[in-house]
């Protein structure tokens, strides 16, 4: 009896501790965009916003074009179809301007973010943080040496006015507002995310974050990320996001380019815990220049629908880039996510390596893009997608389509698909590891290669991360 | 019997088919207890059975270690109990280094959150390595993966070793041994053997039991024990063969 009760309470606490994001302060916003989508919506948040009349333009372009491209069901989930469009609050502030200091945030937005451990990470290895809450940053700082060297940290909003020089020539550059439904329609209504310039030569050594919080019940978070690494620089950008589980669907539809000019390092690391109602339908590429090397590490645990698929358009001679990505399909959950390595120069390389766990009834998918046409040569790829199943009900497809064209270019595709076996659970059992335990043991062991490659503070996190999903997926 | 493990009257099978028959054995603590007899009579499944193995299913008796019922609990309690399993085919776990795995079994048997002494652990693997000739650098390597049967072997020792159950079962931990290994091995055990541990040694041969003796030697046919007696037991069974427990032991 004794023991029961130990297993419940313990049951109990993973519980608490597994939905760390699955909690809610209540909000008043003085800003709201009211239910459902139209061109007095967009007005109404490029109005709040105080933007330029051309990229009012484009916000009311992109929505023609989101209305007019049909929903992509022909090779995608028909659980799309459930995002009911005209159902959704698409901005919620409570200002626009976000503030320097913690002390400064709303003590009850405070409370959510001390919560979720952000000030705390701050102070111990980052170099500059945002947090996002629903559609506006509450908080955005950077150490104060970056800024004298002229790294540029802020929102969007703010870089369109402070440096329209910059942000104009590249946004929507990487990812053109018709590049599929849902960017168009983030180009439409976005509001939030980064926009961040490295100048020539500068190399940010700690990570710049920014963690973006869901708050609002049927609300759609639409930030906006662009990236500038200027020749010979380098930095990490790193986000990571939850929001409290309710009964309704919610809806994350981000857009993220970068841009990596000669030479430039960028390494974008993303560890998404959204809860299990939200649809995750995020658009995210990069471009490398000469020499350049633009590195996604790409990590979805949480959410309903994940589709993602980060990309690299390798343009410059000698450019590098590289997709590191697991995704974690647990009961109920589909994962559907990959890469695109676009070769465009000669002597480019790109490295795919995707690993999926799928437990229960989840759903993992993998899709590949890597196209070298037969102009270009010295170009090599590699791709690995391995795929570990839990139990009997879980699935995993793999959709990699490679056209490698031309003489002197080189690719390689391994995919393998492993299962947990009754008989490797029951052995890590009989050495004392409850099943949660050896599951998590297992997976750990899957990914371990992997997350070699990751900064330890994220592998730190996503292990446990991954502990959490475990126990909670057993008993 | 509280320094005991017990076993009376086990029956179980596996799917339709019953292996054991009113199984009954006790393997008081301090004492090592060998097993013997041909392939196929349930001396394997005894073993998943005492561990809680979910493709057996127990019809009646009890096995009872120090007094408390192991039959029906999850493989992970019976492990925590003090019952420990050196497989046969030991599974690999790819990624898993021996070093973390072990060390994963030892925190799961300490207190929740209690701290681990990461230095006191390593001091105490790398000596028990160096009793079992290992390699350093085999801490590093994934639990079993790509393991020669020998290595799979000694590193199951290790993990006995560590985990100081109060009970192990050998299960054919002499299969796929040269003799060298077979000494280390033996030596392995042997240093554990004091008033503390109770052994259950699982083996065809009696090859094994030149290197462990036995104080007390069972035979066993059509899934129970049907002859007990000394060391010597072992050496008369090895000369008669199992010819001789099928025409008059197993009669009787």
């Amino acid at each position: 009896m004794a023991e029961i009760d130990e297993n419940l309470a313990q049951r109990e606490a993973i519980d608490v501790d597994r939905s760390k994001g699955d909690f809610k302060y209540e909000e008043s916003y003085a800003f709201d965009a009211g239910v459902g989508l139209s061109a007095s919506v967009v007005d109404y948040i490029s109005k709040v916003k105080d933007e330029e009349p051309w990229i009012r333009e484009f916000r009311q372009k992109s929505l023609k074009i989101f209305e007019g491209l049909p929903m992509p069901t022909h090779w995608a989930t028909t659980d799309l179809d459930n995002i009911k469009f005209d159902k959704i609050r698409y901005y919620l502030a409570k200002g626009q301007k976000a503030v320097r200091t913690w002390e400064e945030v709303p003590d009850d937005v405070k409370k959510t973010f001390e919560r979720l451990g952000i000030p705390e990470s701050e102070r111990k290895f980052l170099a500059g943080v945002e947090a996002q809450f629903d559609s506006e940053a509450v908080y955005s700082r950077m150490k104060e040496e970056l800024e004298k060297l002229g790294v540029i940290f802020c929102g969007p909003t703010d870089g369109l006015r402070d440096h329209p020089e910059i942000f104009r020539k590249w946004f929507g550059k990487v990812i053109p507002a018709g590049d599929n439904k849902f960017a168009a329609l983030n180009s439409a209504v976005f509001s939030g995310g980064s926009f961040i310039y490295i100048p020539k030569g500068v190399k940010v050594a700690q990570p710049l974050q920014a963690y973006f919080r869901i708050n609002a019940e049927n609300f759609g978070q639409f930030e906006r990320t662009l990236i500038i690494a200027d020749e010979g620089s380098e930095v990490t950008y790193m986000e990571g996001c939850t929001a409290p589980k309710f009964e309704t669907a919610t809806l994350h539809s981000a857009v993220v380019e970068l841009v990596a000019l000669k030479g430039a390092k960028i390494q974008y690391i993303t560890v998404q815990n959204w809860s299990a109602n939200v649809f995750n339908l995020v658009t995210k590429r990069g471009v490398a220049e000469e020499g350049a090397e633009v590195r996604w590490i790409d990590c979805n645990i949480g959410s309903r629908l994940t589709m993602k698929y980060p990309g690299v358009v390798l343009r410059g001679k000698g450019a590098r880039g590289e997709v590191l990505s697991i995704a974690l399909a647990n009961d109920g959950q589909h994962q559907d996510t990959g890469a695109k390595m676009i070769h465009a120069a000669d002597d480019t390389t790109s490295n795919i390596i995707a690993k999926s766990i799928s437990v229960g009834s989840g759903r993992s998918t993998y899709r590949g893009l890597v196209h070298i046409p037969k102009t270009l040569k010295n170009c090599r790829n590699n791709t690995e997608c391995d795929a570990l199943l839990i139990n009997e009900h879980s699935r995993t497809d793999t959709y990699p389509a490679i056209s490698v064209r031309g003489q002197k270019n080189s690719v390689q595709h391994e995919a393998s698909v492993s299962k947990v076996s009754a008989e490797q659970i029951f052995y890590m059992m009989q050495r004392g590891l409850s099943e949660g335990e050896a599951m998590s043991l297992a997976v750990n062991g899957f990914v371990n290669d992997l997350v070699k490659e990751f900064p330890m503070e994220y592998s730190v996190e996503l292990k446990r991360l991954i502990e959490l999903q475990m126990e909670g997926s057993v008993g | 019997m509280p320094d005991s493990l017990v076993i009376k009257n086990l029956n179980a099978s596996i799917g339709e088919r019953p292996i054991l028959k009113d199984f009954s054995l006790t393997v008081p603590k301090g004492e090592v207890h060998a097993i013997m007899g041909p392939n196929g009579t349930g001396k394997s499944t005894l073993s998943k059975v005492l561990a809680g193995h979910p493709d057996y299913s127990v019809q009646s008796g009890s096995a009872l270690l120090d007094g408390e019922e192991i039959l029906g609990l999850e493989p992970d309690v019976v492990a925590r109990a003090g019952l420990f399993l050196a497989f046969q085919y030991p599974s690999e776990i790819p990624g898993v280094t021996i070093a973390n795995f072990i060390r994963a079994a030892i925190v799961a048997r300490q207190a929740k959150g209690a701290p681990f002494d990461a230095k006191a652990y390593y001091t105490e693997l790398y000596a028990k390595m160096d009793a079992l000739k290992m390699d350093r650098k085999f801490t590093a390597r994934f639990v079993n993966e790509g393991f020669s049967g020998g290595e799979k072997k000694r590193c199951e020792i290790l993990q006995l070793l560590m985990i100081k159950p109060k009970y192990a079962v050998l299960d054919e931990t002499d299969s796929g041994l040269d003799i060298d290994a077979l000494r280390i091995v033996s030596e392995g055990v042997n240093r554990m053997r004091g008033p503390d541990t109770g052994f259950l040694v699982i083996t065809h041969y009696q090859r094994l039991l030149e290197y462990i003796i036995p104080d007390r030697v069972h035979i066993m046919w059509d899934g129970r024990i049907v002859h007990s007696g000394g060391k010597e037991l072992a050496i008369e069974l090895e000369a008669k063969g199992y010819d001789w427990v099928k025409t008059e032991l197993a009669s009787a």
